[in-house]
């Protein structure tokens, strides 16, 4: 019982200190953060590993999943003879929901993997430590960077994923199911709010990113420095950040949808 | 030797891991311009030593004074620009695997100091030549051999010109010759740029023929230090052991343990 006890506290301390140490690296890294000069061209690297190579993940499954949405749209909708209404669906769920997590779910696997086990590797092949021997702070240099294309690209991939798939989704109604264009279009225009649907679906994937991105980088920090260490970090990454996105996804949307 | 002949000065350093006591009591000095060893089994804190007196890792009480400064004393911008002053040529190399050659040497010219372009490019090719790889600039840290590679990180770490050098383990892991270019090397840089060297090796021919001190870590504690000869001559029988490589001795063989009798016979 006592034992029990005093496992669990240990636990609760440890969790607490980890959580202090990354809310340390957080605020370390952002608030250097105008350091002018030879910061743009850092993120702007970052930018290009973080989200242009996550472009091609994001735009196939933005299309397959606007494209099942038209589909399983138009089947039930048909049944109250309402299937001009199957814009609306395809745009509304994927605004709101489907483009924001999916696109998190994706960008954990894709990008937050990486950047644990890319900032691991630096770690454990002493990058980390030699930085700091030639007076280079890692979190300005290695960290902050990432941190800022992880939070820019979120959003823009999560947009993508949901402009890809209301093509996907207008592809199947119109084209293969025969669904009146016109219809198509003006009910998905006259029912999407760009307050209460478009931003807050951004709002969401902001969170998502800043989370990831977060949850990634310390990962990559806190890593033991060993090929089975860095596994389990990247491991740890993708588990933690899903389970936080759906989680927060919830939360947001109880906060955001919960009183209509 | 006079204090002030002796750029670092470690005195009565203690350090934990957790549970486990690293150093319990490490008094040590290290002569200006001289070639310093410090010795030791691994896992004795040897590198743990070095992050010490570049500051990257903080002791639970003692003193670590490089250059008349308390080094855990300082300010972080403190201590970032007196590490101006230390080149560190780590373990594993450590260059910077997106950069190439080149860029890895000027790295430390381009944020450190207001060098333009061209003095910087011609620093680099300086420091490149000193190690034989002036033909090498263009490659990629992966397409190099690990001798290549620590002698890139070895330019990378005199870039600077610093006053202190610190190679970790800088034979481990070579052939004779790229450990032969090395130990040169090595004993060629300290002579001409006048620096401070500090090498952690347990490679004990390589070092002992090279460095001007030594000191041997065991246990968390300095256990001998003199010169190359003293070393040689000295009665303990950890020290013999260590140099020797003696398989069994004060040092045990094999790791504590109930009698191999009483374990067979349950
Ligand atoms: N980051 C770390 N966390 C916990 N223990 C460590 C860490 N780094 C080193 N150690 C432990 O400290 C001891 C000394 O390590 P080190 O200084 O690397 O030894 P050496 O360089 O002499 O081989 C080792 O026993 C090692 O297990
Ligand atoms: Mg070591």
């Amino acid at each position: 019982m006592l034992d029990t006890l005093a496992i669990t506290g240990r636990l609760c301390i440890e969790k607490l200190a980890g959580f202090g140490r990354a809310t340390f690296v957080l605020l370390h890294a952002l608030l250097v953060w105008p350091q002018p000069g030879n910061s743009i061209p850092l993120i702007v690297k970052q930018l290009y590993s973080v989200g242009v190579k996550s472009l091609l993940i994001i735009v196939v499954s933005g299309l397959f999943i606007g494209m099942v949405l038209g589909l399983q749209g138009y089947t039930i909708l048909v049944d109250f003879a309402s299937e001009d209404a199957v814009g609306q669906m395809v745009a509304l769920s994927l605004v709101r929901e489907l483009a924001p997590v999916v696109t998190a779910l994706l960008f954990a696997g894709r990008a937050g993997s990486a950047l644990t086990a890319e900032i691991g590797l630096m770690k454990a092949t002493e990058q980390l430590a030699s930085l700091e021997m030639i007076g280079v702070d890692p979190l300005r240099r290695i960290v902050a960077p990432r941190l800022w294309a992880g939070f820019i690209s979120m959003p823009l991939l999560s947009m993508i994923f949901a402009i890809v798939g209301i093509y996907g989704g207008a592809v199947v109604s119109i084209d293969w199911l025969g669904v009146y264009s016109g219809s198509f279009w003006s009910v998905m225009q006259s029912s999407v709010d760009f307050y209460d649907d478009v931003l807050n679906g951004v709002i969401k994937s902001l969170v998502f990113g800043f989370v990831i991105t977060w949850i990634a980088v310390y990962q990559g920090l806190e890593s033991v420095p060993t090929s089975e260490g860095i596994s389990q970090a990247t491991t740890r990454t993708v588990v933690y950040s899903s389970l936080m996105v759906l989680a927060l996804d919830f939360v947001l949307t109880a906060l955001m949808f919960g009183n209509i | 030797m006079s204090v002030s002949d002796n750029v670092i000065q470690i005195s009565h350093l203690k350090f934990n891991r957790g549970e486990r006591c690293i150093f319990k009591n490490i008094n040590l000095s290290i002569p200006k311009g001289k070639i310093t060893a410090i010795m030791g089994p691994s896992g004795t804190g040897k590198t743990t030593l070095l992050k010490m007196i570049g500051g990257q890792l903080t002791p639970d009480s003692g003193k670590v004074i490089v250059q008349g400064t308390d080094v855990h004393s300082l300010a972080r911008a403190e201590l970032f620009s007196l590490r101006k002053n230390m080149g560190m040529l780590f373990q594993s190399g450590a260059l910077f695997s997106d950069m190439s050659v080149f860029e890895n040497v000027a790295f430390p010219l381009q944020v450190n100091t207001d060098l333009s372009v061209e003095l910087i490019r011609d620093v680099v090719l300086l420091k490149l030549q000193a190690v034989g790889l002036r033909g090498a600039t263009s490659l990629m840290p992966s397409e190099l051999s690990g001798g290549m590679a620590r002698r890139v990180a070895l330019a990378r770490a005199i870039a600077l010109d610093p006053q202190i050098v610190m190679y970790d383990e800088p034979f481990a892991g070579q052939d004779p010759i790229g450990m032969g270019v090395l130990v040169t090397l090595i004993k060629k840089l300290n002579q001409s740029l006048g620096h401070t060297s500090v090498i952690v090796s347990h490679d004990i021919q390589e070092t002992l023929s090279i460095a001007d001190y030594i000191c041997i870590l065991a246990d968390g504690e300095v256990i001998a230090q003199g010169s190359a000869s003293e070393i040689r001559e000295s009665s303990s029988q950890k020290v013999q052991q260590f140099i020797h490589g003696y398989p069994d001795g004060p040092v045990p063989f094999h790791y504590p343990s109930v009698a191999l009798m009483d374990e067979l016979t349950g």
